[in-house]
């Protein structure tokens, strides 16, 4: 049976295409042409686009008079001579507290962003549901808030946070939900007003309360929505630079301060260091961008039209 | 739906991210708004002085508004040439060649590293291609490179995510439309001018204004790749190094500064969402 299938397939298949008026050769040879030029500038670009990463990633492992400003190349391939082994990871890690600042970038950005999605999400479907001055009120203060960059509220931020005690990895969390909530509760208001409310309303008629409608109804229906808003606030959290800068203590650091604190003071840092520690700044990256690559695109693509 | 029972859930529902809102953002921007017309040194110490910040910005501090002239030149640069090349790759790869996945997820990698990263592999990266390889006089640090460095910076990372961007506004476009210019013997500049640009304007829109926004809000890269040198400081660098820099009760004139750049993002955007608004409605 299924040999025969195939074969009426083949069969018909050229039948068809005798309806499209035939390419010409020369076309054809064009196209190919064209097709091959395409491939070799995009494999062209493509290694530039690369070449910055790999040299960083080649130099991490190089010894320090191979990095000299004046003495070195970074562009040089690594030899038997200049390996310097992971001794520029161990020390570099050790110097500027990488360990640490790895484990405070991942409490950090997951606990963030868990509060957030989960705070913003209940709070977009009140302000959807219910309608009041008060409701709209807020949710132009949130959309308002998008508007408005950084440095505007950068130095009171931190004097507040300062004022509150919230100068610590926990205080950390609580302004990046605040700082954050405004785009989480607008592109989850858009979400929730598309859904249809008679669900809801069936739910409650059945007897459940409103946390109850809103986690076994509500969320499960704007699951896609949170991935998408999880991926884009994590992102910004795990890559943000001022903020930690501003209210945590010096000695507490996020992987961007402690990359930034590689370039401290000239004398006692060293160039190897800073570039193991910028391998390994990259290698989470890396590992969530290639494991969820078409979440992050559609992800970013959404927030995109979004905002 | 039963709106007074959940009426009642108010602070399950709205107030730990109220709380949260008020003291990230509420408190700190009234304030904010406030402080600029005083003198000051923290919030408490706060003394009233009109609008003497705003004069001050614009007759005694000269880096304000050279920073406005750095940024604009550098927003128009960048905007132009990101997007050209992000719409040429994305052309490129929206014709159904082997390898185009692998191509679009090199191109799109750069997005996902964060400023400070990013501004330090470049640091080193443009260092060695200045001075070692072709042996130019002055190094990134001087005038010259420090601007185009950021913009080949900006590029390497923005031009992967706005052709996604693009990538889906062709891929939209619908496949009969395209036929049907070929068979009436359409040439594929006539086919792009007349049918690819026009049909991709909404994702044109869109790239304009996030290219336009990323760069005029710009510091992480900036700071990264040449905080030490004030020639080449945009806005909000130029901002953060008021604030925190060396001179003293400066702070009322980096508050200023911070609430003009605010008015300027502000109006940037309301333009985008008019114009996206617009273009919404024609189609």
């Amino acid at each position: 049976m299924s040999e025969n299938e195939v074969k009426t397939e083949e069969l018909t298949i050229p039948q068809k295409r005798e309806d499209i008026p035939e390419p010409k050769i020369g076309a054809h040879a064009a196209k190919v042409i064209a097709d091959t030029i395409t491939i070799i500038v995009l494999t062209c670009l493509a290694i530039l686009f690369l070449i910055p990463i790999a040299a960083v990633v080649m130099n991490s492992f190089k010894k320090k008079i191979y990095l000299a400003q004046n003495k070195g190349n970074a562009f040089e391939l690594l030899t038997k001579k200049s390996w310097n082994g992971f001794k520029n990871y161990t020390e570099g890690a050790k110097a500027v507290g990488m360990t640490s600042a790895i484990k405070n970038s991942f409490i950090i950005t997951i606990f963030a962003v868990i509060v957030l999605i989960l705070l913003t999400a209940m709070t977009a479907w009140y302000l959807v549901r219910v309608k009041s001055k008060v409701t709209s009120i807020i949710y132009y203060g949130f959309v308002f808030s998008m508007v408005v960059p950084f440095q505007m509220v950068m130095f009171t931020m931190a004097n507040l946070a300062d004022m509150l005690g919230l100068t610590t990895v926990t205080g950390l969390i609580v302004l990046y939900v605040g700082f954050g909530a405004g785009m989480c509760v607008f592109m989850f208001s858009g979400f929730v007003k598309a859904i249809p409310i008679d669900v809801e309303e069936a739910a409650m008629i059945d007897g459940c309360n409103p946390l109850q409608t809103f986690f076994r109804v509500v969320v499960p229906m704007l699951r896609p929505t949170m991935i998408t808003v999880a991926i884009l606030e994590s992102m910004w959290i795990w890559n943000d630079y001022l903020l930690p800068k501003l209210t945590l203590p010096t000695e507490v650091k996020t992987i961007p301060l402690a990359i930034d604190a590689c370039t401290g003071s000239h004398g006692t840092y060293q160039l190897g260091w800073l570039m193991a520690m910028l391998v390994i700044a990259i290698i989470p990256i890396i590992i969530f961008y290639l494991s969820c690559q078409k979440h992050i695109i559609k992800g970013v693509a959404a927030g995109a039209v979004k905002g | 739906m039963n709106n007074r029972t959940l009426k009642k859930y108010f602070p399950i529902f709205v107030l730990p991210t109220l709380i949260a809102f008020m003291i990230a953002f509420v408190i700190p921007f009234i304030m904010g708004i406030y402080l600029s017309f005083c003198k000051f040194n923290t919030i408490r110490d706060a003394e009233w002085v009109g609008i003497k910040n705003y004069i001050n910005i614009f007759s005694d501090d000269k880096t304000f508004v050279q920073a406005l002239v750095r940024t604009v030149k550098f927003t128009v640069v960048s905007v132009v040439i990101i997007n050209i090349g992000a719409f040429a790759l994305a052309l490129l790869l929206t014709r159904k060649l082997p390898g185009t996945n692998i191509f679009r997820t090199i191109f799109f990698m750069p997005n996902l590293i964060g400023g400070i990263v990013l501004g330090y592999i470049w640091k080193e990266t443009l260092d060695t291609l200045t001075r070692k390889i072709f042996k130019l006089p002055f190094a990134y640090t001087g005038r010259n490179f420090g601007f185009w460095g950021l913009v080949l910076v900006m590029c390497w990372q923005l031009m992967g995510y706005m052709m996604i961007i693009y990538i889906a506004g062709i891929q939209n476009i619908p496949e009969d439309v395209m036929e049907a210019a070929k068979i009436d013997g359409a040439t594929p500049f006539q086919i792009l001018y007349k049918i690819t640009i026009p049909l991709v304007m909404p994702s044109v829109t869109i790239c304009l204004f996030l290219t336009l926004s990323n760069s005029f809000k710009l510091y992480d890269q900036n700071y990264a790749l040449n905080g030490n040198s004030n020639k080449t400081s945009l806005l909000a660098l130029d901002i953060y190094k008021t604030f925190y820099g060396a001179s003293s009760y400066a702070e009322g004139r980096g508050q200023a500064k911070a609430v003009i750049f605010f008015i300027i993002v502000a109006v940037i955007t309301f333009a985008q969402l008019g114009l996206t608004r617009s273009k919404e409605v024609e189609s």
